[in-house]
């Protein structure tokens, strides 16, 4: 969020003592009533609207850092660093399609639109993602040309606005994703505030320029289950069943959607937890609405393995992937492969200490800016703005992301190999445990140094 | 122009006899791959559909194709140049995300007709059931029957014609798309109002009606369209979102 201009001016000229300071004065703050939800209170006083922000839910929720690897020793032997193969591709979408995708690190770019990011951005991504040849996904907003023509494998979403979706970019496509939710927010819609619409937005999504954008959150032609295996069908027929189709959901109730999901002809799952990240949107929708990542992979899991269709139906998981340590376990819980928002537009750049000032002027600070809906990003990512998208050089930008990459997906070998397996795919939940109660539960691991999986294995040690 | 339902050359005499598909031996899927096929003037006949879906969905090429009977979800859908005549009732979605050319239903259409279409015409000869036109993006859409509850709901551009009644919550959230309606109208949605019946919109509705093959007289109708007030987010308007 933003502060409002007053209490910006007030702030910056009281000094107010260090908080080591605070404590010595004895002064005690409320875990009900903190700085940022008094601040919270005072700007709904002000303002009489809604905080809109970008970025998933800030909230401390169970994650990837509450679990350990069980590297391997006496009774499992590891394999060596330097010289032992450990395989990273992934097929996706071989269920149906009669041209998958085959990609050669299981790290993937998840869906976001020309629209909340600049076309700079979209093309860094499209050339980070090619280097390594992994895909990367256009958003609510239709394919632009720079996106197709630098991304090797381009996952086009086919989302309720429909903004921009005609058949020819969908021919061009190396995959359709049918999005029903997104984990920042699982039943809402798109939102892009009028001050990114710009000609060239406006254009490609048929509205006028200025205009608070406010996409569907229902598709149009279609409601349901039984509905959706219809829809799948004609987008496989008038794409003669060659690309893949993946449905996307936002995790809630994951075990069912999931299910459905199958049953409706997904050839991919890509499901999304609450810590994935957004353009716009309320912040009450994004710190309470869905469920943590680490929460919602077992459940889905655990459909595809009722199904049969583990490792058939390909599980792509986003929401909170930082570090190749995040790609292992999210694989080692069974996903096929993962993708990354937040961390991608970091990589490029996004929240670098280096924008301190700019950010200070935008009344945020360099780790905390989360506006992007105000289309002002100092690092020319999530703009519209032409001299602010100029920062982004795309081909160095892009570089960075190939770097990343790679990174993610040898730090995910290193962990692999250390347990062992020659395939990331080999990595399993046994690999694993918890070291929380809560982690234990949600990613049905035992507690570390127990044989205990709260509501799996009794409620004793 | 206008593309009216005859704008488009049908196959000429020249070209070869309809290639005709009998949906009790051929599957859909052979179809379609025959449509995709196409390159332009040549024309499909699709016997016994059967309430099928994606008949003739995803057609690139100025063809004709008749389907002599009932069609299920997303006829025509994403159609691309081709002249399409459903001699029945569609099925959900029918036309959904048309780009151009021309799809005529000469019976009844079910809900979200014409869902999300870019651009060419789609003409329904009965009744059109709830969301008719919903997100429409520029298509024209003329309707010789009544339409069903929030039709061209988030309607972005095009026209939409009701030759009968429409239904509740017509042209909620409406954007810039134009709404000419006949008979009665249950009510408005959230934006949406009556406007004034200018010479330049009496003259584009007689093209459209013309387009459609009908002889109804422009002068009976009644025009809505966005007032406008909801495009940028204030919160004096919360009540009506």
């Amino acid at each position: 969020m933003t502060l409002t201009a007053p209490d910006h001016a007030l702030a910056a000229s009281v000094p107010s003592p260090a908080a080591s300071n605070l404590a010595e004065l004895g002064l005690r703050e409320s875990a009900t009533f903190d700085r940022a939800t008094i601040a919270d209170i005072q700007r709904a006083a002000e303002t009489g609207i809604y905080d809109i922000r970008g970025w998933g839910a800030k909230r401390k929720v169970p994650h990837f850092d509450d679990l350990l690897f069980l590297g391997a020793s006496m009774s499992r032997y590891p394999l060596e660093g330097y010289r032992e193969k450990c395989g990273t591709d992934v097929v996706l979408g071989d269920r149906y399609a009669s041209k998958p995708l085959h990609l050669e690190t299981p790290v993937t770019i998840a869906g976001m639109s020309f629209g909340a990011l600049s076309a700079n951005a979209k093309e860094a991504l499209g050339r980070g993602a090619s280097a390594v040849g992994t895909s990367t996904t256009t958003g609510d907003g239709g394919m632009t040309p720079e996106e197709r023509g630098q991304s090797k494998h381009l996952v086009y979403q086919y989302l309720p606005s429909r903004y921009g979706m005609n058949p020819d970019d969908l021919r061009k496509a190396d995959a359709i994703e049918v999005v029903l939710g997104q984990g920042a927010k699982p039943g809402g819609g798109g939102m892009l505030l009028g001050q990114k619409i710009t000609e060239r937005v406006a254009g490609m999504r048929t509205l006028p320029i200025g205009i608070d954008q406010r996409s569907a959150c229902r598709h149009p032609d279609w409601t349901g289950p039984d509905d959706l295996e219809i829809k799948i069908a004609e987008l496989r027929e008038i794409t003669d069943w060659e690309k893949p189709i993946y449905v996307k959901i936002g995790a809630s109730r994951p075990y069912y959607d999931t299910a459905l999901a199958v049953k409706s002809g997904a050839d991919v799952v890509v499901l999304d937890g609450m810590q994935g990240g957004t353009a716009a949107t309320q912040q009450v929708f994004i710190e309470n609405v869905g469920i943590p990542t680490l929460a919602a992979i077992p459940q889905a899991v655990q459909a595809l393995q009722e199904l049969g269709m583990h490792r058939k139906v390909q599980l792509i998981v986003s929401g909170g992937i930082r570090t190749g340590a995040d790609v292992a376990k999210a694989m080692a819980l069974g996903a096929d492969a993962v993708a990354i928002g937040t961390a991608a537009l970091i990589a490029l750049g996004d929240n670098s200490p280096r924008y301190a000032a700019e950010y200070a002027r935008l009344g945020s600070a360099a780790g905390f800016y989360d506006d992007f809906q105000d289309g002002r990003d100092p690092a020319g990512i999530s703009t519209q703005d032409p001299e602010l998208s100029a920062r982004l050089d795309p081909v160095t930008g892009g570089r960075r992301i190939a770097n990343y990459l790679r990174v993610l997906t040898m730090e995910a070998q290193t962990i692999a190999r250390a347990c062992g397996k020659a395939h990331l795919h080999n990595l399993e939940p046994e690999d694993l445990v918890a070291l929380t109660i809560e982690s234990a539960a949600m990613a049905r691991v035992p507690l570390a140094g127990t044989s205990w999986i709260p509501g799996v294995t009794g409620t004793g040690f | 122009m206008t593309t009216t339902i005859e704008s488009i050359p049908a196959a000429s005499a020249a070209a070869t006899a309809p290639q005709v598909y009998d949906l009790k031996l051929d599957d859909v899927r052979t179809l379609n791959k025959a449509i995709h096929q196409a390159t332009g003037g040549e024309s499909f006949v699709v016997e016994h559909p059967g309430g099928k879906h994606s008949l003739a969905v995803g057609i690139n090429a100025e063809i004709d194709v008749d389907i002599n009977g009932h069609a299920g979800y997303y006829a025509a859908g994403m159609n691309q140049h081709g002249r399409i005549t459903i001699h029945g009732n569609a099925g959900v979605g029918v036309a959904e995300n048309m780009m151009s050319g021309t799809v005529h239903v000469k019976g009844d259409a079910s809900q979200s007709a014409g869902a999300t279409a870019h651009g060419g015409l789609l003409v329904i000869g009965g009744n059109a059931s709830a969301r008719c036109g919903i997100s429409m993006k520029g298509v024209d859409i003329v309707v010789g029957g009544n339409i069903g509850h929030m039709s061209a709901f988030m309607a972005q551009a095009g026209r939409l014609v009701v030759c009968g009644d429409a239904g509740e919550a017509l042209g909620d959230s409406i954007y810039e798309a134009r709404i000419y309606v006949k008979g009665s109208v249950a009510s408005l949605g959230a934006d949406c109002i009556a406007k004034e019946m200018r010479p330049v919109h009496l003259a584009e509705l007689a093209e459209l009606l013309q387009a459609a093959g009908r002889d109804d007289d422009p002068a009976d109708f009644t025009r809505y369209g966005s007032a406008r007030t909801l495009y940028n987010f204030h919160v004096d308007n919360s009540s009506a979102y």
